[in-house]
């Protein structure tokens, strides 16, 4: 495994420039994760509007170029999506780095899936894994959990 | 000293990592293990393996003779007094737990002040949570200084008459700050409060005299000093262990069993509970001959050559921020690089052969206060070389290079 698949442009530039960083406007839904092994730290905030579509999504958090491009990707692709298309694009990415399959999906662009595609290099680091999972993992606890304001 | 004699004694460096050879600088951690202690625990189960204490037979005989054996090899390599101040556990921690345990039930009690430091590995710290727990006890915390260490003064100005423990590690595990033991436990002793060591660090690299020293307890972990993993040892001083009541029960450490009372043996069979881990206490006399070999003298002397060599490359380095500065520092670096996460540099490291730790080490308390989540740590062993410390410096090069683009 060559360690320019890890750190790829996509990763490292996500990993510098966050996209989607900070709480966003009128988040009803939000959860948080903590790696105790390492100290990262990730909070997701999102917008679940009334035809269930994840209006607005952002996070907040400290950890390794892996982790931070992990989450900027995901509020990245994941932004605008419906309730469920945003767990099938979550769940389709959890499989990619559990083995060889790629995004199939067909409501993800070209760029969409390279971005996500450039995480899959982790899975030949298996103690980096959870680097790149926790905010997907986070982001359903957060979409699944209970409204904010409720 | 010939370094490469030393290392061909350990058979991990002949394989290669990542297609690299092999820069351990994970030794606070754990060390690796030469080959005679790996024979030694092979040879044993071979040819000598029976339980130790309970039975007449020959290999019984043998086998506890064995284990015995490395109780007196430790009692002189900490020159403690007798060997029934010598207790086999299974590492640093449950030492630890045994101490907080066993005196924070008897002696321990509502208001009581426990004092560590901010420098203390969470083993340290944990299990006087437990009695502040459990007790309503207070836990008091030595502050650490800009250099990251902590002075006498401030542990002066901390003691009360509620002040019933002092727990303080000898040399810390994050800024290599070799702490003033003796003095503190001369202090300590003028107000009759036991002295606990957290020795893990100082083990394998400083001569630890528990007539000089002066503590009463001090507990260290048999793997990192070449040693088996599954073995720590819990020097106490005996006047504690007569007083002090069983820790855990079970079979081997009684007297007389009967249905309305037990009595209890004396020390250390009193605290040895059950089937110890036996070929790997026959084992660790192998890392002691090792050491002892070398002389820790030696060990200390050219582990701190190479750790000054390291510190000074990377000193030059301005991307680099090194954690401490103490005045008195054993072979332990721990560095941040700006804008680059430690778990990215340990992976990027890694894939040049060099193993460094990434995280928080065990002591957020620590980390907290410097204000970082995590540090990288390049900790050193007798078989580290001023070469390993400019493949670690080019490694960091790499690194820098990576996140450049």
């Amino acid at each position: 495994m060559e360690l320019k698949e890890l750190y790829q442009e996509i990763i490292l530039d996500h990993g510098k420039n966050p996209r989607n960083k900070g709480k966003c406007d009128k988040f009803n839904k939000d959860a948080k994760a903590h790696n105790p092994l390492c100290g990262d730290k990730v909070h997701i905030y999102l917008k679940l509007n009334k035809d269930k579509k994840v209006e607005n999504l952002s996070f907040e958090g400290e950890g390794c170029a892996i982790s931070l491009a992990s989450a900027s990707i995901l509020t990245d692709v994941i932004k605008g999506k419906d309730f469920f298309t945003a767990k099938k694009i979550t769940n389709e990415f959890l499989n990619v780095i559990k083995d060889e399959k790629i995004i199939s999906t067909d409501t993800l662009n070209e760029d969409q899936k390279t971005s996500i595609m450039s995480l899959s290099g982790v899975k030949e680091f298996p103690m980096r894994v959870k680097c790149a999972t926790m905010a997907w993992h986070t982001f359903i606890s957060a979409l699944e959990g209970d409204n904010k304001n409720e | 000293m010939d370094i490469s004699f030393i290392k061909s004694q350990f058979p991990i460096f002949k394989n290669k990592i990542n297609g690299k050879s092999l820069v351990y600088l994970d030794n606070a951690n754990s060390s690796q293990k030469p080959t005679k202690v790996i024979e030694r625990i092979s040879n044993f189960y071979s040819k000598e393996f029976s339980n130790v204490g309970r039975s007449v037979h020959s290999l019984a005989v043998t086998a506890t003779n064995r284990f015995e054996e490395t109780r007196d090899l430790v009692k002189n390599y900490v020159n403690a007094k007798s060997r029934e101040e010598i207790i086999f556990t299974k590492n640093a921690t449950e030492a630890i737990n045994l101490v907080a345990s066993t005196y924070g039930e008897k002696f321990i009690d509502k208001g009581d002040e426990i004092l560590i430091t901010e420098l203390e590995h969470h083993a340290n710290y944990v299990p006087w949570h437990f009695i502040r727990e459990k007790k309503g006890a207070v836990i008091q915390f030595a502050k650490f200084n800009d250099r990251g260490e902590v002075e006498i003064d401030e542990i002066k100005k901390l003691i009360t008459n509620k002040t019933k423990l002092i727990g303080i590690t000898h040399l810390s595990n994050v800024t290599g700050a070799i702490l003033p033991i003796k003095k503190i436990a001369d202090l300590a002793k003028s107000k009759n409060i036991p002295v606990l060591v957290d020795g893990c660090q100082a083990a394998p690299h400083l001569k630890i005299d528990m007539q000089e020293l002066g503590c009463d307890f001090y507990a260290f972990s048999c793997h990192k000093m070449y040693g088996p993993t599954g073995v720590g040892v819990l020097y106490a001083k005996k006047e504690w262990l007569d007083k002090l009541p069983p820790y855990q029960g079970g079979g081997g450490m009684i007297e007389e069993v009967k249905k309305d009372k037990i009595t209890f043996p004396g020390s250390p069979t009193k605290y040895e509970a059950g089937t110890l881990q036996t070929a790997e206490v026959v084992g660790f006399a192998e890392s002691i001959r090792f050491m002892e070999n070398i002389g820790i003298k030696n060990i200390t002397k050219h582990e701190k050559e190479v750790m000054e060599y390291g510190l000074e490359k990377l000193k030059k380095n301005n991307s680099v921020k090194i954690i401490g500065d103490p005045k008195e520092k054993g072979s332990i670096i721990s560095f941040t690089i700006k804008d680059i996460h430690p778990h990215d540099i340990a992976t990027i490291l890694d894939d040049d052969g060099v193993a460094i730790r990434a995280g928080h080490h065990c002591c957020q308390i620590l980390h907290d206060k410097v204000g970082v989540a995590a540090t990288a740590r390049a900790s050193l062993g007798i078989y580290n070389t001023k070469e390993d410390m400019d493949v670690l410096c080019e490694a960091i090069e790499k690194c820098k290079k990576i996140f450049e683009k």
